[in-house]
């Protein structure tokens, strides 16, 4: 039995990629993976009694060390923003490549909080800052300073200590290009050094609170307890500035994409389970109602998608202890056939995730190919013919060229650069200035005037000669030929549209980096955690792979 | 120092605001991380090329040929752009002149790209400065100016033939040394020590 690929026409929908799950792709899950036997260590601690000061972790094995070094500073409660327009941070963060030399440390410390206007260097890798979250780190600082662990209901409400506000990486304010480490084995996975830097990130500020409450009372004060600490993760918060990586990024895009329909695909022409499979399966899926019922979200829009997803689970649940055999063969198929007809995309994601749990000789192969060579794939094949191109546009983009732009909310928005921040903002181009600037991120419109372009074109005539007269749309000529290759390297939907959810966008993103517990607080920004669940760095070398189903349980 | 990323953002957004397409302009951000790369002055020449594009006329070519001329120095942009996309016709004509082109420096990354589709070596010579293109691995050049280079008289581009830098008897006398970390064949080792079978007819 031969499963297809999904068609990238209904999976590329931005409803859909924003109905994606975490899964053993994840980024955040292959990087335990990889770094399970490096040798993890504290480098240095030097803190003050109320927390601030600096500290170095690391990741040592062979004669590789990367090591994060840590800026706790005091900062004033009106201050304190998650928004990119702040200007300082609880603490700030950067993944030195190698052992750091107090000259390093001093160059970084001079530098590493002032974030965006401050200079890195080749030397560094991934940039970041985070804020506490005010309530809950207290609370914990105060109920170790007595000698009583933290109220569990209280964290886990808010699942974190800090949050991040940004993770920087390849190559921004001065720091190491990609191509300086792309063949290091390790790091060969997207956002591989940024998950690094988040885990590590995570461990400080355990320590972190550790160390106040042991100041405060030195005969007295405990230490968080180690289940509470791996039932924290590291919070971020999420505007646009995601958005646009995925349009500039297709060919990364679609190698992710891919990797998921693949290893989807495959589980699906599995003829025989095991019973070790379907158990594991079935038991993330017990696990499942638990862990979804702890995600909190004041968003009507979250809440309702999260309440279809459990009343589905239950329905699922349902179905396969009275309808469905796992000794049935291709009991996965069956499986996904079923929750197509009968769930909604946010369940059916959940479920094609979960699908991966029991199968690593699937998953972790298609992990090694979620990186792209993107410079390969950047120049046009001029000595094509419109006739080419025209297929391409024709078979690829056919929901698109039947959008009628001449429609005002077909045309609503714009995304466009802020000036004081260099970040992406989306704005409504009838209501706000600045559509002049507009960024190349309106795929859909620049590819339905370009098909109505070459309709009117010889097909013989080359399209070296096409671009020549028409510039304008190169951006979208060299899109088309990648998609002709890549198929899953293009969303299939308006991104200017008055109907655009922003979210969307993000949550597909975050989804590959492993985030769970989706809550977003407008439709152009989110809160989400990272690593809740996981083992710590001292369990790293023997820890329970399914631990993002079985953290709460 | 500035990665290399950077590089290509703030070129690809510089072309952009001075009104080349963003397709363009994304070709330039490339070109610029390239030469920058190579060790060549990209930023400097680029951010000389974009103040003085808006004040002075620059020559749009469209169409190249063996021999191209203008009074008015060419864009080295929209000239490389074109030599790009016209790179399968072009090599067919061997070698093509350009008279008066501007800040030459930013045609050269072209070059290169267009070297590595054809895969052949381009030789380029722009006045007195020779560039050789390696398929878009590397430039070797005896030009070690790292300043702004307004204006060329004369650019001659070569499309260089696929052939050895060495003569035969060089390869035969370096071959037979490469011999001498063989073992020679007795008809024992013949018997025991290959994969294969004696016949391979059977």
């Amino acid at each position: 039995m031969e499963a297809q690929l999904r068609d990238p026409k209904i999976i590329m929908k931005l409803s859909k990629l924003g109905s994606f799950h975490q899964s053993k792709l994840s980024f955040l899950r292959s990087f335990l993976n990889e770094f399970k036997d490096w040798k993890y260590k504290r480098d240095l601690f030097n803190l003050d009694e109320n927390g601030f000061g600096r500290a170095v972790y690391s990741f040592t094995k062979n004669n590789r060390t990367y090591s994060l070094v840590c800026f706790s500073n005091k900062i004033n409660d009106e201050e304190r923003s998650d928004r990119v327009i702040a200007t300082k941070w609880d603490a700030a963060f950067a993944l030195h490549d190698g052992i750091p030399s107090k000259k390093d440390i001093e160059r970084l410390y001079k530098n590493v909080p002032k974030q965006e206007i401050g200079r890195l260097s080749y030397k560094e890798l991934s940039l970041s800052r985070a804020n506490k979250s005010i309530r809950v780190f207290k609370h914990v600082v105060e109920s170790l300073s007595k000698g009583k662990q933290p109220d569990k209901l209280s964290l886990s409400k808010v699942g974190y200590l800090y949050r991040t506000t940004a993770v920087y990486g390849s190559g921004k304010f001065g720091l190491a290009d990609r191509f300086r480490i792309k063949n290091r084995k390790e790091i060969y996975g997207p956002f591989r050094i940024e998950m690094m830097l988040v885990y590590l990130v995570r461990q400080f500020t355990f320590d972190q609170v550790n160390y106040i409450a042991k100041c405060k009372n030195p005969k007295n004060a405990v230490e968080l307890d180690t289940n509470i600490c791996r039932n924290l993760g590291i919070g971020n918060s999420t505007g646009l500035g995601m958005a646009p990586f995925i349009v500039n990024h297709p060919t990364l895009l679609n190698n992710w994409i891919l990797a998921r329909e693949t290893s989807l695909k495959k589980i699906r022409e599995i003829k025989l389970v095991k019973a070790f499979e379907s158990n594991l399966f079935l038991k993330c899926l017990n696990n499942s109602l638990k862990n979804i019922r702890s995600w909190n979200s004041e968003s009507d829009f979250q809440q309702k998608k999260i309440n279809k997803l459990i009343t589905d689970l239950k329905k699922f649940i349902t179905f396969l202890q009275t309808d469905f055999n796992f000794d049935t063969e291709y009991p996965f198929n069956e499986i996904y056939l079923w929750c197509e007809k009968k769930l909604g995309d946010e369940c059916v994601e959940y479920i094609v995730s979960m699908m991966m749990e029991p199968f690593n000789e699937i998953v972790n192969p298609l992990i090694k190919k979620m990186s792209s060579e993107e410079e390969k794939h950047f120049s046009i094949p001029t000595n094509r013919n419109i006739s080419d191109l025209k297929n391409i546009l024709e078979d690829k983009y056919s929901e698109i060229i039947k959008i009628d732009f001449s429609k005002k909310e077909r045309n609503q928005n714009f995304w466009f650069i802020s000036k004081n921040k260099e970040e992406p903002r989306i704005a409504n181009r009838f209501l706000n200035d600045g559509s002049k600037l507009e960024q190349p991120l309106a795929i859909a419109r620049d590819i339905k005037k370009l098909y109505e372009r070459i309709l009117v074109q010889k097909n013989s005539l080359t399209i070296g000669k096409f671009l020549t007269d028409n510039n304008d749309l190169r951006h979208v000529v060299r899109r088309a030929f990648i998609i002709e290759k890549f198929p899953y390297a293009e969303i299939q939907d308006n991104t200017i549209d008055s109907n655009l959810v922003p979210i969307d966008m993000l949550r597909l993103k975050l989804s590959f980096f492993g985030a769970v517990k989706f809550d977003p607080r407008s439709d152009k920004w989110l809160r989400i955690n990272m690593f809740q669940g996981a083992p710590l760095p001292d369990e790293l070398k023997s820890f329970d792979e399914h631990w993002v189903y079985n953290s709460l349980n | 120092m500035k990665s290399l990323s950077e590089i290509d953002t703030i070129s690809k957004r510089a072309s952009r605001a001075v009104g080349f397409s963003w397709g363009i302009a994304e070709e330039v951000g490339i070109n610029n991380r390239l030469l920058e790369m190579f060790g060549l002055p990209g930023i400097k020449n680029l951010n000389y090329y974009l103040k003085v594009y808006k004040k002075q006329k620059f020559q749009n070519i469209s169409l190249i040929s063996k021999l191209n001329t203008s009074k008015i120095p060419y864009c080295p942009i929209v000239t490389g752009v074109n030599f790009l996309d016209q790179i399968n016709s072009l090599e067919e004509l061997g070698e093509i002149n350009f008279d008066n082109i501007a800040c030459p420096i930013l045609f050269i990354p072209f070059l290169s790209r267009a070297s590595e589709i054809i895969g052949k070596k381009i030789l380029l010579k722009i006045d007195k400065n020779e560039f050789l293109l390696n398929f878009n691995q590397s430039i070797y050049s005896n030009y070690f100016n790292k300043e702004i280079w307004e204006r060329a008289e004369k650019l001659k581009v070569t499309f260089m033939e696929n052939k050895d830098l060495f003569t035969e008897s060089e390869w035969k006398e370096i071959y037979k040394l490469s011999e001498d970390t063989f073992v020679e064949e007795t008809d024992e080792l013949k018997q025991k020590t290959a994969g294969a079978g004696l016949t391979d007819n059977d």
